[in-house]
């Protein structure tokens, strides 16, 4: 069952004041203001937008994981009756400037995003746009594809990304050198694009001191986010050079400017309006079919709506950075950790930038080491460009740091919570990049894992050998900016206008942050997510940062409202503004022998005190609010196939203050289920460079009966910043369980696992190795 | 490349619905491109996902493994009939557990469990899960959808 303690601290929150830690609306449950139209069809994705006199457009794409491209004939494609527009990559402007885009999640050079949109002279990934077509419906586009003739010239194909880092290995971009520590960069061109490196104290020192040391190698494979939502656009270029864009996405504003970046638009002539969006968890921030169904407009003078197949959704979207991993950590028989050496290499894909800076902090980071030495290395090989996936880099990291750990607490023979407890992070240690953590609940989580009646339950019985295992996760949370407005309704209720993509219901999070400070109901807050034209900046939902950084502006934009408001109500009380004191959506004149006026009735009443109030919030420069996690799972493995099952399964997680309870349950148990996926059944399977299983069926992602129920402990440690302490909990449940996964099926049958997935063939073939070195 | 079309005569939540259809047109692709009922979703064309489950003849199906001029003479129900008028007690459920993040699958989700609920009013778990295995979903780990649906059968079968 879901158990809920909070810790006693108070707050102090932006605007310095100390807030009681009893709510009306923060922490219960209403029901989600977007749940009608979600439960009835009417809600509008991506795929769902049309317009009068649509077109459907289709992408050819590259056949070649490495090729270059000769020569592109679309002649016979133009002559098809249905085409209306053909596009390749001599229709879009020329990128010189050599920048690196900032996506809110993720990075990516600007002339290597031109050729993620649309190939130029050559393709480094199987699936890489080569053209597009415009035709009067999607039957006619797709058969429209094959009238196009590309004439290629296949090279090398580079795999994998340690063999990438061979001198030897064939140059995947003849422009691309490394980026070392530093920022100088390399003399040679290399597959390398970039070597991070994180030192803190004496490393061979430390190793001296230890009592035990492990050192284990480690590979991950790619994998999906798995957003049931296949890509989707819709655009409508005008004749005047004004351009309106509807799509799934996580940050309107990102996709305005990546854009504008690509097509050399003025960025103001741009709209971009965000439809309900079918998951994400990062895939959505970099555009694809946006600037194709833009440019397809514009040759064909019609609206073109694109969506994506979801064989084209694994090859040519963005997965999760594939990883190869070694870690070396020693530590003192009495417990204490001395030192650690992380090398990390992650797989970019066919463009530089991998998420391997964030693994090179979330490995490490959550464990006092005074001596460490990090390496990190961002590659390119033959394979989709990878985006963002949950906590970008931080699950293969852990999934090294957290064996490892389990490996020495064993070998000291420390109960393996007790080690981590010794070991933890405190509240402003930094980080391995230096940057403090602020206050963080690593401790408070560990405890209530020790606590939690699952850790000391008796093992599930049955068939099998059972085992129970614990992992830990972190992530730094995101902040960015974002912009919040309010305006008032005759019958004394709210709008609340924000730019923030909902994903999992942050709507009703956000609407109860105003309703709480204003004194009304949840329902009397109406929520809404606008377009790039009618609301502020506000940065992607990603990393975690829409309750904690839009619900920051939420409460300064409540603030702003009180502040106006008040003025309002003084005039109606007949008192200075001074006089009055707004508690519990009243306003009371403090002179006034006890007279008050509701909230509800200022605000009917704005009419006759002066017009209309409009009241905004802007979030910036917040105190970072890192989450931490904390997972036990109980295993069986049937020995004779070596299919794991997950039994039972908690996740302990800090979410600062829950504002939704049942969402913030939901981000834990979601992220727990992937994670799972991750560990014992996705991986992309390629063969010189083409993905073998590019359907549901044969990427496996969990399924209900592949699953338990997932049992969630929330912890609430505040945040050193924002309105009640609240903390982002989306990224940080997919960090620790393929970690507490492996740590399990060790307990159960004694073989440490350290490649993923964790299949029944590795899963068996590890017994049998372990068989036989026994024999 | 042009196909011989035809009128195909159907029922749709209730209302009689003809429409014209190319033989290689599946359900889905009519129901979402031709007759504006975008509820039902596509996830992967291919039947592996459910986001595009509907009851044919009250039998759950993927629309997109059906072919439009199969549905001639056959009734039809998509998320859209299921509230009639009023909310559905999965829909509720669903509402109530919090049982959808994102909503993309719900849909599909839905129309599979009433399948379920009116073959077999009052699940287990187990049985719940293992009829609701033809639906992904990303966002939940599906507890709380099972819970919902466990919810909705418990509020069903009281009336």
């Amino acid at each position: 069952m879901t158990t809920h303690a909070a810790v006693e601290t108070a707050v102090e929150t932006p605007a310095e004041t100390t807030v009681t830690k009893t709510y009306r609306v923060i922490g219960t449950r209403p029901i989600r203001h977007d749940g009608m139209e979600k439960v009835t069809g009417k809600a509008l994705f991506g795929a769902d937008m049309r317009l009068p006199g649509m077109l459907y457009g289709a992408v050819l794409r590259s056949p070649h994981p490495h090729a270059r491209i000769v020569s592109i004939d679309t002649s016979r494609a133009l002559a098809h009756p249905e085409v209306r527009a053909v596009i390749t990559g001599a229709d879009f402007p020329d990128i010189t400037r050599d920048e690196i885009a900032d996506l809110g999640e993720g990075a990516i050079g600007l002339r290597y995003a031109a050729q993620l949109i649309m190939a130029r002279d050559k393709v480094v990934f199987k699936g890489q746009p080569v053209a597009a077509v415009a035709a009067t419906s999607r039957r006619h586009a797709l058969e429209a594809l094959a009238l196009i003739d590309v004439v290629y010239e296949p090279l090398p194909v580079v795999e994998d990304a340690v063999e990438a880092m061979s001198p030897d290995a064939p140059l995947i971009h003849d422009d691309l050198y490394t980026e070392v520590p530093g920022g100088e960069r390399s003399d040679k061109p290399s597959n390398v694009a970039l070597h991070v490196q994180h030192e803190r104290g004496d490393v061979a020192r430390g190793f001296a001191e230890a009592d035990v040391i492990v050192e284990r190698e480690f590979r991950t494979q790619m994998v999906h986010q798995g957003y049931i939502e296949p890509q989707a656009a819709l655009a409508v270029w005008e004749p005047d050079g004004r351009a309106t864009v509807w799509c799934s996405t996580q940050g309107a504003f990102t996709v305005r400017k990546q854009l504008a970046d690509q097509l050399q638009i003025p960025i103001g002539r741009i709209t971009v309006i965000p439809t309900e969006i079918g998951g994400g968890f990062g895939g959505k921030i970099q555009v694809y079919l946006e600037p194709l169904a833009l440019l397809l407009s514009r040759k064909s003078g019609r609206p073109v709506k694109m969506w994506m197949s979801r064989s084209e959704v694994f090859q040519a979207t963005g997965p999760g950075a594939p990883a190869y991993i070694r870690l070396k950590m020693g530590a003192k028989r009495t417990g204490e950790i001395t030192a650690a050496e992380h090398y990390l290499v992650y797989d970019a894909g066919g463009f530089p930038g991998s998420p391997v800076k964030s693994a090179c902090v979330v490995g490490l980071s959550p464990y006092r080491i005074p001596n460490f030495k990090i390496d990190g290395f961002d590659v390119v090989t033959n394979k989709p460009r990878v985006q963002s996936y949950r906590a970008p880099g931080g699950t293969a990291a852990a999934f090294s740091v957290e064996t490892v750990v389990d490996e020495l607490a064993e070998r000291i023979g420390m109960d393996p919570v007790e080690f981590r407890l010794k070991n933890a992070a405190r509240s402003s240690d930094r980080m391995t990049n230096d940057l403090s953590l602020e206050r963080i609940g690593f401790v408070e989580v560990l405890e209530a894992a020790l606590n939690h009646p699952h850790y000391r339950a008796p093992l599930p019985e049955g068939q099998g050998r059972v085992g129970r295992g614990v992992a830990a996760g972190f992530w730094a949370n995101g902040r960015g900016t974002s912009s919040v407005q309010l305006t008032f309704n005759p019958d004394g209720t709210v709008n609340l206008v924000e730019g923030s993509t909902d994903i999992g219901g942050s709507r009703v999070a956000l609407a109860m942050i105003v309703a709480e400070e204003l004194g009304l109901k949840p329902e009397d807050v109406k929520p809404m997510v606008v377009g790039t034209d009618s609301i502020g900046h506000t940065d992607t939902t990603g990393g975690s940062r829409v309750t904690y950084s839009t619900g920051t502006a939420c409460w300064l934009a409540a603030r702003d409202a009180i502040a106006q408001l008040k003025g309002r109500a003084a005039l109606l009380l007949g008192v200075d503004a001074d006089d009055v004191e707004f508690r519990d959506g009243v306003f009371y004149a403090n002179s006034g022998e006890g007279r008050s006026i509701g909230i509800r009735d200022v605000i009917a009443r704005l009419g006759e005190t002066g017009g209309a109030i409009v009241a905004r919030g802007v979030s910036h420069g917040l105190k970072l609010a890192p989450g931490f996690g904390a997972h036990i799972v109980d295993v069986r493995v049937d020995e004779e196939t070596g299919k794991v099952d997950v039994l039972r399964y908690t996740a302990i997680q800090d979410a600062g203050k829950a504002i939704h309870p049942t969402y913030v349950e939901g981000q834990m148990q979601g992220g727990v289920a992937q994670g799972i996926g991750w560990a014992l059944t996705e991986e992309y399977v390629f063969k010189d460079g083409v993905l073998q299983n590019p359907t549901l069926l044969d990427y496996r992602i969990p399924t209900a009966m592949d699953l338990p129920m997932i049992d969630t402990h929330i912890v609430e440690v505040p945040a050193a910043d924002g309105p009640y302490g609240v903390r982002g909990v989306g990224e940080v449940p997919i960090v620790p369980p393929p970690a507490a996964v492996a740590n399990a099926i060790y307990r159960a049958v004694g073989v440490r696992m350290q490649r993923l997935p964790m299949s029944p063939e590795r899963v068996w073939r590890a017994l049998q190795q372990a068989a036989a070195e026994e024999a | 490349m042009t196909s011989q079309k035809r009128i195909v005569d159907t029922r749709i939540n209730g209302v009689s619905v003809s429409f014209i259809a190319e033989p290689r047109e599946t359900l889905l692709e009519v129901l979402r491109e031709k007759l504006g009922l975008t509820g039902t979703k596509e996830g992967c064309g291919n039947g592996n996902c459910g986001a595009c489950s509907i009851l044919l003849d009250g039998q759950v199906v993927n629309a997109c493994l059906v072919l439009a001029v199969e549905a001639e003479g056959r009734d039809i129900l998509t998320v859209e009939g299921l509230a009639q008028p009023d909310v559905h007690p999965l829909q509720q459920a669903f509402l109530e557990h919090g049982a959808l993040q994102c909503g993309i699958c719900t849909p599909g989700f839905l129309m599979a469990s009433k399948a379920l609920l009116d073959e077999n009013p009052r699940p287990t778990e187990e049985e719940v899960r293992r009829w609701l295995s033809g639906n992904l979903c990303r966002c939940t780990g599906y507890d709380k959808i099972v819970r919902a649906v466990l919810a909705a059968a418990e509020g069903v079968s009281a009336q």
